[in-house]
């Protein structure tokens, strides 16, 4: 059986995979795009932002990532866009607005 | 020492349960099946039993909850019927996809409608491509036996799939008969320790259950779901050659009663078996070589097994306790004429549809269907293959007897029926003989 989500592909056979389709390694999003559907988008705006970390802590997808106590732009791989960062930041540090494509 | 008792079915199941000491029970009362947590409620209450009684809303969370608890590393039981069973429906299919071996005790009902709360098996006989193993009961003792022994085979590692041991709703549930219960220190150990390799509060090994399969990856996941029904077979025989060393009551994939020699037979399912053993007594003493094949495990389902088993017989009545409205005869018949299709030299079979709703087959209606079966062997005319036995009907066809006055009086039918039919008709055979269906005479066969 496999159990490393990268070393399976549409070559597997269903005696390899593992049984049920479990996933038995954490974060194994990483390795796919998930954010292409995404019809808002989160606007950073830097200078309004004190690093507070709410919205690190908010973020349902983990899309915020943050460095030497910064965080840093979204993560668009991942980012959904369902505006909850938005919603919730107290110093209007975040927009959201139509996604253009 | 084996412990004497008398019990209901439910009463049985649920000390079954007791001794296991599952972790979780989720569960929702519906009729006949309420009893079972109920009981076992109050074993929750008085301590009795670790088990976390979760007292959901409706079945679907019942079985919700069982498939979250068995993927969190817990023992999940459930017990339900019909409707109740059928709310549970898409959950059914998702906790043998996922494999996890939840065990259900289903106390079979008539779903609806009309409503109706007695006994048979068209839930079950509905969700028998669901992935689950469905093993089937005759008695209270057949059902505390099943199981005590579903859980290791559900769970064997090679196996992990859901198991419903079903029994007939009141028929037996309600019904107290005599026992012999293991010590409770005897069914821990048959059952075991429930560990799985893989499970979510294994900090140890994060893991993420019943994911989005894409098609270029879901068929895989049905044919590992094929592999382990295949396993399951010899789970299945392992546990009961285990079970017999411990009790001495043996099982396997189907009961054979007075098979050996036996030229005609009645393939049956669940308590109605009794009933007809008592006619196989009757006929037998009499010189009749009659037998009985009573299908304990219905999925996986035993065919070669069951085709090795009627491989000397000559004629087959199939009875089915749920209706399929396919027109072309009942599931557990469909299965075994499929069985038998290999065979070089296949027996005549034929179908009856009974009991539904709780309608009760009695000796006597066994006794017509092993004289029809004796009849079709002495002249080799098989007549309507799919047919009902025990419900009124105004037209004169031969559908099987309504009660024991319409017997006669079908038979005395301007030939109708298909003995004196058939046989005046020269040769027809089981193609024609499905213009009975339609209650068309020998005119309609004629033009066959």
């Amino acid at each position: 059986m496999i159990r490393k989500a990268k070393d399976i592909d549409e070559n597997t056979t269903w005696q390899e995979l593992t049984t049920a389709a479990e996933i038995c390694e954490p974060a194994t999003s990483k390795m796919f795009s998930t954010g292409d559907w995404r019809t808002m988008t989160p606007v950073f705006i830097e200078e309004k932002c004190t690093h507070c970390m709410f919205c690190v802590l908010y973020c349902p997808d983990s899309c915020i990532p943050v460095k030497d106590d910064k965080r840093l732009d979204f993560d668009f791989n991942h980012c959904k866009g369902c505006g909850i960062c938005y919603k919730i930041c107290p110093f209007k540090a975040i927009d959201f607005v139509k996604e253009e494509k | 020492m084996a412990i004497r008792d008398r019990l209901s079915g439910n009463e049985a199941v649920a000390i079954a349960m007791k001794q296991i000491n599952p972790d979780v029970m989720g569960a929702f009362p519906i009729t006949p099946s309420t009893e079972i947590p109920q009981y076992f409620s109050g074993y929750v209450a008085n301590g009795e039993v670790d088990t976390e009684f979760v007292a959901v809303e409706s079945e679907h969370s019942a079985m919700s909850t069982c498939i979250g608890a068995e993927a969190a590393g817990a023992r999940a039981v459930t017990a339900t019927s019909s409707n109740g069973m059928a709310l549970m429906w898409e959950l059914l299919y998702i906790a043998a996809s996922d494999r996890l071996p939840i065990t259900m005790a289903l106390v079979n009902r008539a779903l609806s409608g009309p409503i109706n709360i007695n006994n048979d098996h068209s839930e079950s006989m509905g969700a028998r491509d669901a992935g689950w193993i469905q093993i089937y009961s005759e008695s209270n003792q057949e059902a505390y036996d099943n199981f005590i022994m579903a859980m290791p085979i559900g769970e064997n590692k090679k196996v992990r799939l859901p198991v419903m041991v079903c029994q007939d709703g009141f028929i037996t549930s309600h019904a107290v008969e005599n026992i012999e219960l293991l010590e409770d220190d005897k069914v821990k150990a048959f059952v075991g320790k429930y560990t799985p390799e893989n499970y979510l509060l294994k900090k140890e090994n994060p893991l993420a259950v019943g994911p989005y399969a894409v098609s270029s990856y879901f068929m895989e996941f049905k044919m590992q779901q094929v592999e382990a029904m295949r396993q399951a077979k010899t789970a299945i025989l392992e546990v009961a050659a285990k079970f017999e060393a411990l009790t001495g009551r043996k099982y396997g994939f189907f009961e054979e009663y007075s098979m050996k020699d036996a030229e005609v037979a009645i393939i049956i399912i669940g308590s109605s078996a009794g009933t007809c053993k008592a006619t196989v007594d009757e006929m037998r003493a009499a010189g009749k070589k009659v037998g009985m094949i009573k299908i304990r495990v219905f999925r996986p389902f035993p065919m070669e097994e069951l085709a090795m088993a009627l491989s000397k017989v000559k004629v087959v009545a199939v009875m089915d306790k749920a209706e399929g409205f396919s027109n072309a005869g009942g599931p557990l018949f469909v299965d075994t004429r499929s069985a038998l299709y290999d065979m070089e030299n296949r027996p005549f079979i034929i179908n009856y549809v009974y009991g539904l709703g709780g309608r009760d087959i009695k000796t006597n209606d066994f006794d017509y269907i092993y004289n029809q079966l004796f009849t079709i062997k002495d002249t080799g005319e098989v007549g309507q293959v799919y047919r009902h036995i025990g419900q009124r009907s105004s037209e004169n066809i031969e559908a099987g007897q309504t009660d024991k006055n319409n017997q006669n009086g079908l038979n005395n039918q301007s030939g109708l029926n298909n003995q004196s039919g058939l046989n005046n008709q020269s040769g027809l055979n089981n193609q024609s003989g499905l213009n009975n269906q339609s209650g068309l005479n020998n005119k309609t066969q004629k033009e066959v």
